[in-house]
């Protein structure tokens, strides 16, 4: 099995979300990156489950410039076998899947993971545009991945359920909650992460289709008015009158 | 201009199906409804008073296989010369959308809050509900998905036509094997009323003066992340950043602290209100309103304060 894993760089949870050059770029002052959290704990994770009980290989991929070694660093230091960064800036997501699925094409992987989404952008666009520039079958949001032979079964939400499908290889999936869980590096795993391969490969001429031209941030919520708690009708009161949701 | 809507049918028609076909409406033009499967064309022709001039049906693809749908959808934006398709952001959307993008070189904009603004950009959410930006389309087609509740669905026509459409979908390269649904409920990321309940609630045989009050108001039931590990409550109901993502008017929040990763979830509720027995728990900060107390106490106060109104 041949594993390619994208991952994203994310800010920490905890970081302060602020925009600096007039609202059209994060401000990335004192922001931690760490590696996009549904990447890691379910796509990466159930990469390598899959390779332990399999055999095989997990390759990780990310579009980024050299600062954002760090991050690919992080995640061969879970276990991912080698790493491959291309070399850009990414301006969108189709910009982003295009990169990848060039690698992917030339380099014949069985299984494409990603994440469902980013924490960041929120798009959950890469994994259905890899899909359809590799035309492979997308099951997104799934749940569980099991491979057996040269087909998969999974189980992945739908309009409020869950569906079990089966589909061969190879294909793309984006992996939620449920895929696997969180694995915490070792410190065998950080030393030996520091000399696994990491291959630099330049990108592929392409235009962007999107961009993000500015950033504004929520009224600030005016503070919180208090209810006394044994007056609940003074709650449905405002409500209906103030609030007018009901 | 001519703008395309592609609904999802399978479970007749909801209301962010009626959101879709009006926020095409507004954008302007002729609105085409796709869809597929065996909904009945009565029900259908029902998008007709959202803004639809027609509804086209491939009754052949009876599946949520994205290759599928995205060759139909494509056939489809073809035959109307159609310049903007527009989405439900729901599962999907999320499945179909991107592959939508590349196969029609059209720019696709995520999770919409608003309709375009008079520079030309789209408003999203990001940063997980803690921002919003503005997008711009660099190509002369475009896709936007539109969050479920970001704006009211308008009823001002009459039923509209339904014609059989071939959508030249092709195979599937995906076999259903088995389908679990939930019967009966409201499916929360459409939901206006939510109410929900985390650790505090102690158990899940407690769960009973979360539900009577969901029911008085008409509203659907969420949990907090620990909830639904522990199984107390099924996983479908989890809000927060590994979970759903909602936006109704009204969010009831009774024992949850507000963990920053609840927030992320919930952040986008027009109104919300935290009762819980912590006065320092930060779920307050985001409240608008907020009652230090017990949950066992003012939900079945706040219950019966809403029977009370609503007579």
């Amino acid at each position: 099995m041949k594993i390619l894993v994208c991952i994203s760089k994310a800010p920490d949870t905890t970081s302060k979300i602020a925009f600096t050059e007039g609202n059209t770029k994060f401000d990335e002052n004192g922001v931690q990156y760490i590696v996009n959290p549904y990447d890691e704990w379910y796509a990466l994770v159930r990469a390598l489950e899959i390779k332990e009980a399999l055999g095989g290989n997990v390759t990780i991929i990310t579009v980024g410039t050299a600062a954002d070694e760090a991050v690919i660093r992080k995640a061969l230091a879970i276990g991912a076998d080698d790493a491959v960064r291309i070399d850009a800036d990414p301006k969108d997501a189709y910009y982003t899947a295009v990169q990848i699925a060039e690698y992917a094409k030339n380099n014949q992987f069985d299984l494409v993971l990603t994440g469902k989404e980013t924490i960041n952008y929120n798009g959950s666009q890469v994994g259905g545009m890899i899909a359809e520039a590799l035309d492979a079958p997308f099951i997104s949001v799934a749940t569980k991945l099991d491979v057996n032979g040269s087909n998969m079964t999974l189980e992945r939400e739908i309009a409020g359920g869950i569906e079990v499908v089966e589909t061969g290889l190879p294909a793309v999936v984006s992996c939620a909650k449920g895929m696997a869980e969180q694995r915490i590096p070792n410190m065998r795993g950080i030393m030996a992460a520091r000399t696994k391969p990491l291959q630099v490969v330049a990108p592929v001429s392409v235009e962007d289709m999107t961009s993000f031209v500015s950033y504004t941030m929520p009224n600030a919520k005016s503070a919180c008015k208090m209810i006394d708690p044994s007056n609940m009708d003074e709650l449905v009161e405002l409500l209906h009158n103030e609030a007018k949701v009901i | 201009m001519s703008v395309l809507v592609y609904v999802n049918s399978s479970t007749g028609i909801h209301k962010s199906a009626n959101e879709a076909v009006t926020y095409a409406k507004k954008l302007g033009g002729s609105v085409t409804v796709i869809t597929n499967g065996g909904c009945d064309a009565a029900t259908l022709a029902s998008l007709g008073k959202y803004g639809a001039d027609k509804v086209l049906v491939d009754r052949s693809v009876n599946s949520n296989d994205d290759q599928q749908l995205t060759r139909m959808i494509a056939t489809a934006a073809d035959s109307v010369g159609a310049t903007t398709v527009v989405f439900s952001h729901d599962l999907t959307a999320k499945a179909v959308a991107p592959r939508l993008s590349v196969r029609m070189k059209a720019g696709l904009i995520s999770g919409a809050i608003d309709l375009p603004s008079g520079d030309g950009t789209t408003k999203v959410n990001v940063f997980s509900g803690k921002a919003f930006g503005a997008v711009k389309v660099n190509t002369s087609k475009k896709i936007i998905s539109l969050l479920p509740n970001s704006i009211q669905p308008e009823a001002t026509g009459s039923d509209c036509a339904v014609e059989d459409f071939n959508g030249n979908a092709g195979s599937t390269n995906v076999k259903v094997i088995t389908t679990k649904k939930p019967e009966g409920e409201i499916p929360l990321p459409e939901a206006e009323l939510v109410v929900s309940a985390g650790r505090g609630l102690k158990g899940p045989e407690n769960w009973g003066i979360v539900e009577d009050l969901a029911k008085a108001l008409g509203a659907a039931t969420a949990c907090s992340r620990p909830v639904a590990d522990i199984g107390w409550r099924p996983h479908h109901e989890h809000v927060g950043q590994t979970g759903v993502a909602i936006r109704p008017n009204l969010y009831i929040a009774a024992g949850i602290s507000g963990a920053i990763q609840h927030l992320a979830g919930v952040n986008g509720s027009k109104v919300i209100v935290v009762i819980n027995t912590d006065p320092e728990a930060p779920f307050f900060k985001a409240a608008d309103y907020g009652i230090v107390g017990d949950a066992f106490k003012v939900l079945p106060r706040l219950t019966e304060a809403v029977k009370k109104f609503k007579g």
